[in-house]
């Protein structure tokens, strides 16, 4: 469904971030994707997104070429992006977000439906502003809901598990198992966690820049529990664990 | 009542093609065009000054009292002394509006004097709305002075709505606030263009336990230029909270001056302030929801006034 092919990126600082990365990602799977810090996959992410440019290499997306597109095209042409850190907004309820996602109007009970399938007990929320009164768990779920609200092709997901407590953590393991049986598309997950790993179809690892190596979670899961050279933390199975924006 | 009153009727408080539900006021260019007092409201003309002397009964309950003002041409200068006496344990809701329309080249300008006694216990929702429409060349300004007292355990939520199309606008509110009272003042204003509006808030909070909460948002574009101040001052135990939060377009400039003073050991006083851009990571994210940069400004900047 979406291809990447030989895309290179160099940050502003010089430091070449993505050295020629070639991907596909199939219908209707769940790939997550994992590496080291730094390792490039936020940036990966933010490129298919359309929230950076490639040097050279080409993006398609159900055989369209889509490099050129920027982040509205491609947010148009069917790519959803669920931030890392979600961006609040002074004024905006949650429900205009919904609306802004759905591209129209929605019924109370339809605004309704896609916060309780992120878990979020629906009346308490959908007058609530976007600001900082919400907390790290509750605005991933927001999050979360206007990527459902869009019933896109693709949708990508950067570290859900980045600033949310344990508990709300175990219950989007939930959510996501949830997404991956009802969205009519395919879902890419940025995360460290071994649990989100544990859920994928497929895990993509990426490296310095590249594509180091990809397969079924159950053949690529316990290379990167064993202790290999990248780094597991085997005490709290997390793999490589905490926030990055590389 | 030409159309241009009807629409500025409708624009700034709760016309409808039915009138107004309970008490009104309808003052346009300089003269009291209608009026109707209700059994609990009553609406007089003062004998000393222009303006109005109006009686909320005690105990009157969720009555509506609608005192709207309309300048429909230029060379209007009119000045307006209302005084609201809310007796005790009423619980009303004041609509005061004031539109100004200028078709030519000649300058227009409102200036509503506004006193309110808010007797115990009393709670009063006071919504004013200013608008300049027209395409006279003509300036436009509104200067609205709002005085508000409050006795013991009264309340008063005052709701101030500017959104574009006056020219200069001075507004300049005072309470005094008395014990277990509560002000809550929301401000909201939109200049563009060459537009001038300096707002302008000074509250004693006189009362134990009194509380203010005051909470101004503007968005200054084009040329515009906005000035905020703001004094609190707690006197005795209470608690006082500002926010003042602007965004910049353009060319547009906003000064922000906050001042606390605690002359209390016990007062608590909170102020908060941002003035800035939109942050490029709100447009990012509205453009993902397929919003063009356009349409996600200026669903931000509506939703940051709403």
């Amino acid at each position: 469904m979406l291809t990447l092919n030989n895309i290179t990126w160099t940050a502003s600082d010089g430091t070449q971030v993505l050295k020629g990365i070639d991907l596909t990602i199939p219908e209707n799977k769940l790939i997550v994707i994992t590496g080291p810090n730094g390792g490039g996959k936020t940036t990966l992410a933010k490129m298919i997104a359309g929230l950076e440019r490639p040097d050279s290499g080409s993006i398609t997306l159900d055989g369209t070429d889509i490099t050129g597109l920027d982040i509205t095209e491609r947010a148009k042409a069917g790519i959803s992006f669920a931030f890392q850190q979600p961006v609040r907004f002074k004024g905006l309820v949650v429900m205009d977000l919904l609306e802004l996602a759905a591209g129209g109007e929605l019924s109370e009970q339809e605004a309704c439906g896609y916060l309780m399938r992120v878990g979020l007990c629906a009346k308490e929320y959908i007058n609530r502003e976007v600001n900082d009164t919400l907390s790290g768990g509750e605005i991933k779920r927001i999050e979360l809901a206007t990527v459902l609200a869009r019933h896109t092709r693709l949708s990508i997901f950067d570290e859900p598990e980045a600033g949310i407590d344990l508990w709300s953590f175990n219950n989007l393991i939930d959510v996501f198992k949830e997404l991956h049986s009802s969205l009519n598309g395919s879902m890419m997950i940025i995360s460290h966690q071994e649990r989100i790993l544990s859920i994928a179809d497929e895990i993509v690892v990426i490296s310095d820049g590249r594509v180091s190596s990809r397969g079924a979670a159950a053949d690529i899961l316990p290379s990167l529990a064993g202790g290999k050279p990248d780094g597991a933390c085997p005490r709290r199975g997390v793999y490589d664990g905490g926030e990055s924006n590389e | 009542m030409n159309e241009i009153t009807r629409e500025l009727l409708k624009a700034v408080s709760d016309y409808d093609d039915g009138g107004y539900k309970d008490a009104y006021n309808i003052r346009e260019n300089g003269c009291c065009v209608d009026r109707r007092s209700t059994e609990h409201i009553k609406i007089e003309s003062k004998t000393d000054a222009p303006g109005l002397e109006i009686h909320v009964l005690p105990g009157t309950k969720g009555e509506r009292l609608s005192i709207p003002v309309c300048v429909t041409h230029g060379d209007i200068d009119d000045l307006v002394y209302n005084d609201f006496y809310i007796g005790e344990g009423a619980d009303v809701l004041i609509i005061a509006g004031c539109g100004v329309h200028v078709s030519h080249g000649e300058p227009a300008r409102h200036n509503g004097i506004h006193r309110f006694f808010v007797g115990k216990n009393a709670h009063v929702v006071y919504r004013e709305n200013h608008v300049g429409t027209g395409r006279g060349t003509g300036t436009k300004t509104i200067d609205p002075v709002t005085d508000i007292v409050l006795e013991d355990g009264a309340e008063f939520e005052m709701d101030s709505l500017q959104l574009g199309g006056v020219d200069r606008t001075l507004r300049k509110t005072t309470a005094t606030v008395g014990k277990e009272a509560k002000l809550i003042i929301r401000e909201r204003i939109l200049t563009d263009g060459d537009q001038q509006a300096v707002t302008d808030f000074e509250v004693e909070m006189n009362g134990e336990n009194s509380s203010v909460n005051l909470i101004s948002r503007s968005v200054a574009k084009g040329n515009s230029h906005q000035s905020y101040r703001s004094k609190i001052a707690g006197n005795a135990p209470c608690a006082g909270h500002s926010e003042c939060d602007a965004i910049i377009a353009d060319n547009g400039k906003v000064d922000a001056a906050p001042e606390l003073s605690a002359n209390h050991g016990d007062a608590a006083l909170i102020h908060e302030a941002a003035i800035g851009k939109i942050a490029g990571e709100q447009i990012v994210k509205l453009r993902t929801l397929g919003l063009t940069e356009a349409e996600a400004e200026a669903k931000i900047v509506a939703g940051f006034l709403k």
